[in-house]
């Protein structure tokens, strides 16, 4: 008899569902996942996960309440690290214990420990202690993890480059920073990347490049002597930031980022502060928490894009921009 | 080279003793102040947690005061803490001040700027006036922390209020003036005699607390409204477990010598938290469950506002507190803390606890860790 595991759509499902998706079929288990984030879903977030955690954890919280009651097990990995060197955030390194904690009623919580700081041998050993909770066999697990990585990354493949190269010479490009778990979810994102595309210009995320790009813009910045950050997610951000910086390929760059997440609160401030430096592309910062409202939102985005089309097309664009970024804090 | 270094606790006199004898002239920053908190507060982000701020605001202070090289702590991660020169060196060129900021980085990340940075502190000493430095620096370190576990265990049974706290304070003072070893041991020994000839001898009935949480803030008293002071003055003995010489050794002597095992507050936290969170929100945690274990009536936790470790521990002590069997109180600080709202807070979770000691009538077993307790 196979078990029902939910899964709850939010933080890093936006990166690896499809891979997580694909390992639970492999294992013989029934997933049931979480529906895209709606009021309900974060109002019960809210209700039980505490008030300093970010927008993004408390939506987490609250696809893990309407999945409680609902499944056998729940499947909510502790990342840790993904690459050598770096980590993810404290938060997600405890999210399953917060879940423990907190979310009244949970069913079992299968929490594979994916650290790839040290080697892949305590990720892979730890996937492998996942058959009891899954009901199958060890063995199974390991062919398993084994077929979902292969499938996932062979339909991957190269991502398309989004906005860059579809856009004409005088299409405005947006240059859209922001984690993946907040860009990708429109409820939480208030649907900037639509909104954007609605006010008549091309949004640019950091999903347009490789990893492997990003990686290269990084410690390029990093040889210039800057210490290297450790956090993955911020190393692409701050990458793709400097890319935008030094080569001016989008027009301004909006920067979303959720109240309270403590690596956005660090790179934020070295952004604006190279931003300033340069002089050339203007920036706007825009902090999200579950009060923010969608005509806030809409008023300072079509407000900034207006002011960096007029730039554009007046050819002013040699103006220094305000050694101040607009800031909506 | 006129050298200072960040405020934490009484990190300085310790400090101020290695780096004047290797021959350095020391600038020890103002005690913090609210003049800091906002001087730093304006020179860095929001969104940072408060120990940027605060150790910003100890640096430009310092600076007005002459220093020209700053010493700062670095770090890998996950914990913001390791970051904080970055904005700190971006902040000072924007404050327009001329220092040279030295971070000293862990040796296991970068072997060679640590190599760099321990040449530049040496300057001309040689190996035997540096391990001189080391073992005065490291007798101040246990001299300090033994004033600190002696105050919290004496204050809430002073005869009159304020005496401890006073040759406590004297005692740092003469700690600071003194030069060598044998005189730091003299001066800590009589200090804890003087603090022991001010208490009352007869035992009454107290309440134990333990006060846990981001080391920052639970050592810096001009941080945390002096937190410790103030649940002794209310009648609790404070059992602290942060302190200088366990950081010490947990993280500078473990991380070199990797073959001495590290204290294991993991498996103390293990069924409600398994694994590292960076910062201190394992130990936040293994630390209540431990004092719960041992007895204590209630433990206070501390946090800087959006401390990402201590999120994960407020998280999870209230199921800490209700499996254990303790009271606990999570309290977050930033720059806009008000000392009254603490004293409020407080004073209402201490006369819950002691409510619900003379109720059930039973003292904890806790062994005592100082030699203060009679």
């Amino acid at each position: 008899m196979s078990v029902v595991v939910g899964v709850p759509r939010g933080l890093l499902f936006h990166e690896y569902g499809a891979l997580m998706l694909e390992f639970l079929r492999q294992c013989d288990a029934r997933t049931m996942l979480s529906p895209v984030t709606n009021k309900q879903i974060l109002q019960a977030g809210l209700e039980i996960c505490v008030d300093e955690a970010c927008l993004p954890v408390k939506a987490f919280f609250g696809h893990v309440a309407y999945l409680a009651g609902k499944v056998d097990a729940l499947f909510v990995p502790r990342f840790v690290s993904i690459e050598r060197g770096a980590f993810i955030c404290p938060k997600l390194m405890g999210l399953p214990d917060m879940i423990r904690a907190r979310v009244p009623g949970a069913p079992r919580i299968v929490d594979p420990c994916i650290d790839l700081s040290r080697g892949l041998g305590t990720t892979v050993r730890s996937i492998a202690q996942l058959g009891p909770a899954l009901c199958v066999s060890r063995g199974r697990v390991a062919t398993a993890l084994a077929r979902s990585m292969r499938m996932t990354f062979r339909r991957a493949g190269r991502r398309p480059g989004d906005g860059l190269e579809r856009a004409g010479i005088d299409t405005i490009r947006i240059g859209v920073l922001g984690h993946d778990y907040n860009l990708n979810d429109p409820y939480i994102s208030l649907d900037l990347i639509n909104k954007i595309r609605r006010l008549g210009a091309a949004p640019v995320t950091a999903g347009s490049y490789s990893h492997r790009e990003t990686a290269g813009w990084e410690r390029q910045r990093a040889r210039r002597g800057a210490k290297r950050l450790f956090w993955t997610y911020g190393r692409r951000l701050l990458g793709v930031a400097s890319r935008w910086l030094d080569t001016g390929e989008v027009d301004g760059v909006v920067h979303l980022m959720s109240f309270g997440c403590g690596p956005e609160s660090f790179i934020a401030e070295v952004i604006q502060y190279e931003a300033s430096e340069r002089n050339c592309t203007p920036l706007l910062c825009i902090n999200i928490d579950e009060h923010s409202a969608e005509a806030g939102l809409s008023t300072r985005l079509e407000a900034f894009i207006d002011t960096v089309a007029m730039r554009k097309c007046e050819h002013a664009s040699h103006l220094p921009t305000s050694g101040q970024p607009v800031d909506t804090r | 080279m006129r050298v200072t270094f960040p405020h934490l606790g009484n990190l300085w006199i310790p400090a101020k003793a290695f780096l004047s004898s290797l021959g350095h002239d020391v600038i020890t920053p103002p005690p913090t102040t609210k003049r800091t908190l906002s001087i730093g507060a304006s020179h860095t982000p929001d969104g940072a947690c408060l120990p940027l701020k605060v150790t910003m605001g100890n640096f430009i202070e310092a600076v007005e005061l002459g220093a020209d090289t700053i010493l700062m702590a670095g770090g890998i991660g996950p914990c913001r803490l390791g970051y904080y020169c970055e904005l700190q060196r971006r902040a000072l060129a924007r404050a327009g001040c001329n220092a040279q900021l030295i971070v000293v980085e862990p040796p296991r990340s970068d072997f060679r700027g640590f190599a760099n940075v321990v040449r530049t502190i040496k300057r001309r000493a040689t190996l035997g006036h540096v391990l001189e430095a080391s073992r005065l620096a490291w007798a101040k370190f246990q001299a300090v922390d033994a004033l600190d576990q002696a105050a919290n265990m004496a204050r809430w049974r002073e005869v009159s209020p304020g005496d401890v706290d006073a040759y406590i304070g004297r005692g740092l003072a003469l700690l600071d003036a003194a030069e060598t070893c044998d005189d730091v041991r003299h001066v800590a020994e009589q200090t804890l005699h003087d603090v022991e000839g001010c208490i009352e001898v007869t035992p009454r009935q107290a309440v134990h607390v333990g006060v846990v949480g981001e080391i920052y803030v639970v050592m810096e008293p001009a941080v945390n409204m002096d937190v410790c002071k103030k649940l002794g003055r209310l009648g609790a003995q404070v059992v602290q477990p942060l302190t200088f010489s366990h950081w010490i050794e947990s993280h500078v002597v473990c991380d070199i010598a990797r073959w001495i095992p590290k204290p294991d507050v993991l498996s103390w936290s293990r069924p409600y938290l398994r694994h590292f969170v960076g910062g201190h929100g394992v130990e936040s945690v293994g630390h209540s469950v431990e004092m719960a274990r041992l007895g204590l009536h209630g433990v206070v936790h501390l946090a800087p506002m959006t401390c990402m470790p201590e999120i994960v521990a407020q998280s999870i002590l209230p199921s800490v507190s209700l499996a254990e069997g303790i009271p606990v109180m999570s309290l977050a600080v930033d720059e806009h803390t008000a000392d009254v709202g603490f004293d409020t807070r407080l004073e209402a979770f201490v006369d819950l606890l002691l409510a619900n000691v003379h109720e059930n009538g039973k003292t904890p077993p806790y062994p005592a860790a100082c030699p203060v307790s009679t």
